[in-house]
């Protein structure tokens, strides 16, 4: 096996034992970058210019969302908005992957602000699937899932507002964890929509997930929503015993419209489980529907909310129209908002604001507010009859570059079964379960109540160890 | 509080998104629009708005709107001085400057 294929706890064991040197590893990952990155573009910019501070202790190439904040290094949200900003301070995970001997690499693609689900509207051009470089790597985490797949990095961090590390992680056949709302300090990740973001994990196999889980989680006062509950260690939760764990299967998330072979693919998986001592409980959370709507209405009034701080004032793009006596500072944030931003983020940036403007505010805000508690109730009764929930992460496999970039709600569709953690706030983790006909990865999604990572990384596990898909490494 | 115990009582869309809507939104957004642009967008919204009012067809007048959903409120923190940003730091990205403030064009005609 090459290096670049390791899992992070492969390589701690291999380092332990004077198996493997940290610079060894490093060089056949920035080897491996320079031959794969112009494939796949998981990176917006060569990783070895942005590697940083890497000390003899340090041994674990981890990637960095663009959105998330690298002092001193260029942080673009795959926007050319943030032209030439260099954050002046860390982000609280990025402190803590430094304080736990990770090797930072930053810089990865992402949809613009992470506004989107295939990573085709970053200024900075598509990132391409490692299956199969004609599609798209999903979205937004699609740098991180890409650069993970392909062994551009041991591991990575994303970030999920309606399903970002899991629609990706699916797609590229890897594992990707959305924590519980306030799990893990946002401080440092530039905000989208403030009440659904949450940074996770991207790795290849569930035991790197909870090991890295382990570092990012905590308590931070520098974000009021990080909550103050104890981080336990989540590899006690890796036992392979699922004997008694009742798992929910919501008929909602079994519906028409789905790939066969991803329905297939997930029914065969429950089937392992139940072979597992696992209860199987049907169960139904009937505001599923209404989910994605919902989404987009509080996403875009939150993310149309953040983006007004872009302005051209204190940091990254200005610019002024070229017509003649447009030179006001209004006509400034106009121009430079204009050229700034992309056409997803400007659409949704446009919906945010007439979602929230006079006249329209309690039709569309405060009543998808009031649907979300809804979609919220029906997860509270849900986790009454069951301790986890099943259900496949996308609706469908990976798809072709440019296949749905003309029809947004096609796009937003993508997310249908990721979204509803979001707006719950619950723990949810996506992992690989099987290919289609196309040899494309399949994703299976466990979801549980408000911190019980350690319950969907426990169904996850279990599953993980019965099957072989997680050995299964993208030829590039 | 805001009621809406009669669902019927929402103000309805009753027209298309229409070019001025959208140069109005842009407006209050900030975000100069050119008029192909302006056409796409209109397309789009509606669009999108059609599929949400799906959402209508809920009765919600019972319920409480969730901004937050864990059970957290008032999140306080001592009031102490720390260490932040010099003013050299925070004025480091911006294009403009002058005597240690942001410089931006004339706000008053």
């Amino acid at each position: 096996m090459n290096l670049f294929d390791l899992t992070a706890n492969e390589i701690l064991k291999k380092i332990q034992c004077s198996e493997l040197k940290p610079s060894a590893l490093k060089a056949a990952i920035i080897e491996r970058n320079s031959l794969v990155n112009p494939k796949t573009n998981a990176f917006i910019r060569t990783p070895d210019a942005v590697t940083i501070l890497n000390t003899d202790g340090d041994v674990l190439p981890v990637g960095i969302k663009d959105n998330i904040c690298i002092k001193g290094h260029l942080t673009t949200c795959g926007s050319r908005i943030l032209d030439g900003f260099r954050p002046p301070y860390d982000a609280c995970v990025v402190e803590k992957l430094r304080g736990a001997g990770n090797v930072i690499f930053g810089g990865l693609n992402m949809d613009e602000f992470a506004f989107g689900s295939s990573c085709e509207t970053s200024f900075y051009g598509p990132s391409r699937n490692p299956w199969d470089l004609s599609r798209v790597p999903g979205g937004s985490s699609g740098g991180s899932a890409a650069a993970v797949a392909a062994g551009q990095v041991v591991w990575a961090l994303g970030s999920d507002t309606g399903g970002s590390i899991r629609q990706p992680a699916s797609f590229c056949g890897i594992v990707g964890l959305k924590p519980t709302y306030g799990r893990v300090s946002r401080y440092g990740l530039i905000a989208f929509g403030s009440s659904l973001d949450q940074i996770g994990p991207l790795t290849k196999d569930v035991t790197d997930c909870a090991l890295l889980l382990n570092v990012i989680g905590g308590f931070d006062p520098r974000d009021s929503t990080s909550m103050d509950v104890a981080v336990p260690d989540y590899t006690q939760a890796l036992t392979k015993d699922v004997k008694g764990l009742r798992i929910g299967i919501p008929k909602e998330y079994f519906i028409d419209g789905i790939q066969p072979e991803v329905l297939t693919a997930v029914n065969k998986a429950i089937e392992v489980l139940k072979g597992q001592g696992a209860l199987i409980v049907p169960l139904s959370l009937p505001h599923t529907e209404y989910a994605v709507a919902t989404y987009y209405i509080v996403a875009t009034a939150e993310a149309s909310s953040n983006l007004a701080r872009f302005d051209g004032v204190e940091f990254g793009l200005r610019a002024m129209p070229s017509v003649p006596r447009k030179s006001s500072l209004l006509d400034m944030y106009e121009e430079t908002r204009a050229q700034g931003f992309g056409n997803e983020a400007k659409r949704r940036i446009m919906l945010g604001t007439y979602v929230l403007s006079s006249g329209y505010y309690e039709a569309y805000y405060l009543r998808a507010q009031k649907v979300r508690t809804l979609i919220k109730q029906d997860f509270d009764k849900a986790f009454n009859e069951c301790d986890v929930i099943i259900s496949p992460t996308s609706p469908t496999t990976s798809f072709k570059i440019g296949e749905k970039m003309d029809d947004p709600i096609a796009m937003y569709l993508s997310d249908i079964f990721t979204i509803p953690a979001n707006l719950a706030g619950i723990p949810a983790i996506s992992i690989p379960c099987g290919f289609d006909s196309a040899s494309l990865p399949i994703g299976l999604q466990f979801m549980a109540k408000p911190f019980a990572e350690e319950t969907v990384l426990r169904a996850a596990y279990a599953y993980e160890q019965a099957t072989p898909w997680h050995e299964r490494r993208a030829v590039l | 509080m805001t009621s809406d115990a009669n669902i019927i009582s929402f103000k309805k869309r009753d027209e298309m998104i229409t070019r001025e809507t959208v140069n109005y939104i842009s407006g209050l957004a900030k975000l100069h629009i050119n008029e192909v642009q302006a056409q796409k967008f209109a397309g789009d919204l509606e669009a999108i708005l059609h599929y949400v009012e799906k959402l209508n067809s809920l009765d919600v007048s019972q319920v409480k709107p969730t901004s937050h959903v864990l059970d957290m409120e008032n999140v306080f923190r001592d009031d102490t001085v720390k260490p932040s940003l010099s003013q050299e730091q925070a004025l480091a990205f911006s294009v403009e400057k002058l005597n240690g403030a942001y410089k931006v064009p004339k706000v008053i005609e």
